[in-house]
């Protein structure tokens, strides 16, 4: 290992391979800030460009396009409910809220800090664990998905306020039932599209989380100008850009985000599951660990609940290099193009990858250490100044947001439809929550719901149609075992407190 | 010399004389970047600036509705789309026989089928299937007992195509066990993970996996075997009487005049010349498949015709 250390070295270290990583995380980064547009067609559209490069360079590139706009994507979810990319929405249910409170500048920087450790955590995992832990995700097979699922779904609990449990519930049914929406894999049967082409293949989750957070935000703050005037009024006096995090904040999120790291480091590894997720899943992790008054502060401007999505998403868009490189298999949309692109270099990921081209394997590893520090100097600067944005008058500000998120989600399909339908979505969100229904439920019944029911009737389909996939085999009966007990754990707590 | 050298001065006039009759190609491609149509449309567009068979090419990604988006669109506005070509394959077929969208290949100009992929059967490296003949075998005792893996749902082409091969042994293709995960991929790894025996897949994406020795690939459904493989027998040679190409290829818009089509079709025949087109070919390990115009449409309807009676068979179709 040392010795493709020093290969690694000696690769990502030439110069041209130096302007790629920076190249690439300013890209990334860029990318990322702008609602909507999302890494996938920023590294499909770059790969003609890396022909002419080396192997490794150009990997190196489109990882650093990556992991930079996971990072990236963190901005605009804190500041204006859109989320950058899909792997950010959850950073918006406790960065919005702080931005909001007048402290822009520090949730920034504590997303800046957790998305640095997240990805270099989960690059020394890569380094050392990849092939260990290539062999561990393929004894995932999709009862073990199906039972995952499952526990995400108890989450709920942490993205429902106090009172509102039932409706949080309701929505998180409500998004299992969007999820549905589309052709069903299983059988080829279109549900739910009414004849329209535009819904076959189904609702993106990227437009129904901007027309819940930040479309229906947006209008929110125009019914009731009121509420928010107190901010806006002195926006002079309020230090956005102040970076200052305590020490004892510092110490408050460090668990956090050790956790999280490997959370999010081993839900990238497993293909299928993703940034996104493994996002969702480290939020809800935090919210069930904390207790008492930190407990209540999820949702309303937690610093651990927004330190934990932002290093749980960072340290899987770095896992989810472990099943590309080490096995040739792409965990999700992002990896596929640059499995694509790999091969079209004459190079194949695999169990051989690290023998036949070490030097492109070790260079990416250690190019992305390279990258996390550049994304760290890139960032911290830059954010007394993005913070700023938010001492804009609201009359100004609230149609800058409807402008970037309609483009945002216009750019990712060029399709009008998604248009309208977001805007649709948008006028429902504001109703509910009008009506005091959480937003935040409805997508994570989303996001996992299609994994759900399709890892289930898959299991089902392999089990002929027999249940007892449940409990024969030992991950997936542990994985249900710990949701149980996270289900009645606040029962166990309530009693005690009786 | 003299005469070598009026004839290469020949050539070389000739060449300038064959000046792009096309100046620009517009490339409708039905789905987001960077997946297979994408890439198809790009490397062939690529290949023809470069070879300057035409001057310009200019994309345009419009996914959605499983690429009945981008037909709709295409029929809607076929009278200023004289220079666009739509990129496509054989789940245009697949999908218009199970009216995912109400359009079929007649509702366009076929122009050309260029590239083709073959489907293939692979198994873990350390299966007990060490060739097609055994899966046949255990296939035929009890076909509940063998998992078949594809990255596509029911009823599209990864388990069409291992329904044909099954068929072929004399079995009730109904019977296959097929496990559809979303991704070939993910029907990659579930392969790996031991969750299914077989997986159907096409030659591209499992032939790597084949070579670095995770999987091995028992048969292909070529006519002959694949220049870039081999050492994988057919489904032909070892005694079943079936093949199947998924082809990749461009259709012009509803109406396009005789003329127009000759045009491209003498345009892609010139490219498979190219240089430029071997290296896109060979990057993206493409097999050459040309069928221009007529000779398309007529391969079009024949194939429909086998999926077609495929689909009824195992009751997608009624």
């Amino acid at each position: 290992m040392l010795e493709g250390l020093l290969t690694g070295l000696a690769t990502a270290l030439t110069p041209i391979n130096i302007v790629m990583v920076c190249v690439g995380v300013f890209a990334g980064t860029f990318i990322g800030m702008l609602p909507g547009l999302g890494p996938i067609s920023a590294i499909a559209l770059m790969i003609p460009i890396t022909y002419s490069f080396e192997p490794a360079s150009g990997l190196i590139l489109m990882a650093g396009v990556y992991y930079g706009a996971v990072f990236g994507g963190s901005t605009s979810s804190i500041l204006i409910n859109a989320p950058g990319i899909a792997g950010t929405v959850a950073t918006a249910f406790d960065g919005y809220p702080l931005a909001q409170a007048g402290k822009a500048g520090k949730a920034l920087a504590i997303a800046a800090y957790s998305s640095f450790a997240g990805g270099t955590i989960g690059a020394v995992l890569l380094l050392v664990a990849a092939p260990a832990l290539a062999a561990v995700s393929l004894s995932f097979q999709s009862a073990e998905y199906f039972a995952l699922m499952v526990m995400g779904l108890t989450a709920v609990s942490a993205f429902a306020g106090k009172g509102q449990f039932l409706k949080g519930m309701l929505m998180t049914v409500l998004g299992v039932m969007l999820s549905t929406v589309g052709m069903d894999n299983s059988t080829g049967i279109q549900r739910f599209t009414f004849g329209q082409l535009d819904l076959v293949e189904g609702l993106s989750f990227l437009l129904l989380a901007m027309a819940t957070f930040a479309l229906s935000e947006a209008l929110m703050t125009t019914l009731k100008p009121d509420e928010t005037s107190d901010s806006a009024e002195a926006p002079g006096q309020i230090d956005f850009g102040s970076l200052k995090v305590s020490k004892a904040e510092l110490r408050e999120i460090a668990p956090s985000v050790g956790r999280s790291s490997v959370l999010g480091f081993f839900i990238g590894v497993l293909p299928g599951a993703g940034a996104t997720i493994a996002s969702f899943l480290a939020y809800a992790c935090e919210q069930a660990l904390a207790k008492g008054h930190a407990r209540r502060q999820f949702g309303k401007g937690s610093l651990r609940g927004l330190a934990a999505p932002e290093t749980a998403n960072n340290a899987a868009s770095t896992g989810s290099f472990v099943p590309l490189l080490t096995l040739g298999i792409p965990g999700s949309g992002t990896t596929a193009v640059m499995l694509g692109a790999l091969i079209s270099y004459g190079i194949q990921p695999g169990p051989r990858l690290f023998v036949e081209h070490p030097e492109v394997f070790w260079s990416v590893i250690v190019s992305m250490y390279l990258g996390n520090v550049m994304l760290l100097i890139l960032n911290l600067p830059l954010i007394p100044y993005i913070a700023r944005l938010l001492a804009m008058p609201k009359p100004f500000l609230i149609p800058f947001i409807l402008f970037f998120s309609l483009i945002g989600v216009y750019l990712v399909s060029f399709n009008n439809f998604d248009i309208y339908l977001m805007v649709g979505f948008a006028g429902f969100a504001l109703v509910f929550r009008l009506l005091d229904f959480p937003m935040a439920p409805m997508l994570l019944g989303f996001v996992l719901g299609g994994l759900l029911e399709e890892n289930l009737r898959r299991a089902l389909l392999i089990s002929d149609g027999e249940l007892s996939f449940l409990w024969t085999r030992p991950i997936t009966l542990t994985i249900l075992i710990i949701t149980v007990i996270v289900l009645l754990l606040p029962l166990v707590r309530s009693g005690r407190n009786l | 010399m003299l005469a070598a050298f009026l004839l290469s001065f020949g050539i070389f006039v000739g060449q300038t004389h064959a000046e792009p009759k096309l100046d620009k190609v517009h490339f409708l491609i039905p789905g987001g970047a960077g997946g297979g149509w994408d890439g198809t449309a790009r490397g062939v567009g690529q290949a023809l600036t470069q070879s300057k068979l035409i001057k310009h090419a200019s994309y345009q990604n419009m996914s959605g509705g499983g690429g009945g988006k981008a037909m709709a669109y295409l029929i809607k506005t076929a009278k200023r789309q004289r220079q666009t070509l739509m990129v496509n394959s054989t789940p245009l077929l697949i999908r218009s026989l199970q009216k995912v969208f109400p359009h079929s290949f007649r509702d366009f100009t076929p122009i050309a089928a260029v590239i083709a992929d073959y489907g293939v059967f692979a198994v873990r490296q350390d299966s007990a299937f060490k060739n097609w003949q055994d899966v046949v075998t255990v296939f035929q005792t009890n076909p509940r007992q063998l998992s078949v893996g594809g990255g596509s749902g029911r009823g599209s082409m990864d388990h069409l195509v291992a329904a044909m091969a099954f068929q072929a042994a004399g079995v009730n293709p109904k019977s296959v066990r097929y496990i559809p995960y979303d991704a070939g991929g993910k029907a990659l790894a579930g392969l790996l993970s031991g969750e299914t025996e077989v997986l159907s897949t096409g030659l591209g994406e499992a032939l790597e996996q084949h070579k670095a020795g995770q999987v091995r690939i028992l048969a292909i459904t070529a006519e002959k075997r694949s220049a870039a493989a081999p050492d994988i027998p057919t489904l032909k040679e070892l005694g079943y009487d079936v093949t199947f190409v998924n082809w990749r290829g461009f259709f012009g818009p509803p109406g396009l005049d005789d003329e127009t089509v000759t045009m491209y079709t003498q345009v892609f025949e010139k490219m498979y010349q190219a240089t430029a087109w071997e290296q896109v070919r060979e990057r993206n390990g493409w097999a050459d498949l040309y069928k221009p115009g007529a000779e398309f449409y007529a391969f079009l309807e024949e194939q429909e015709k086998t999926i077609g009676e495929l689909l009824k068979a195992l009751g997608f179709l009624q």
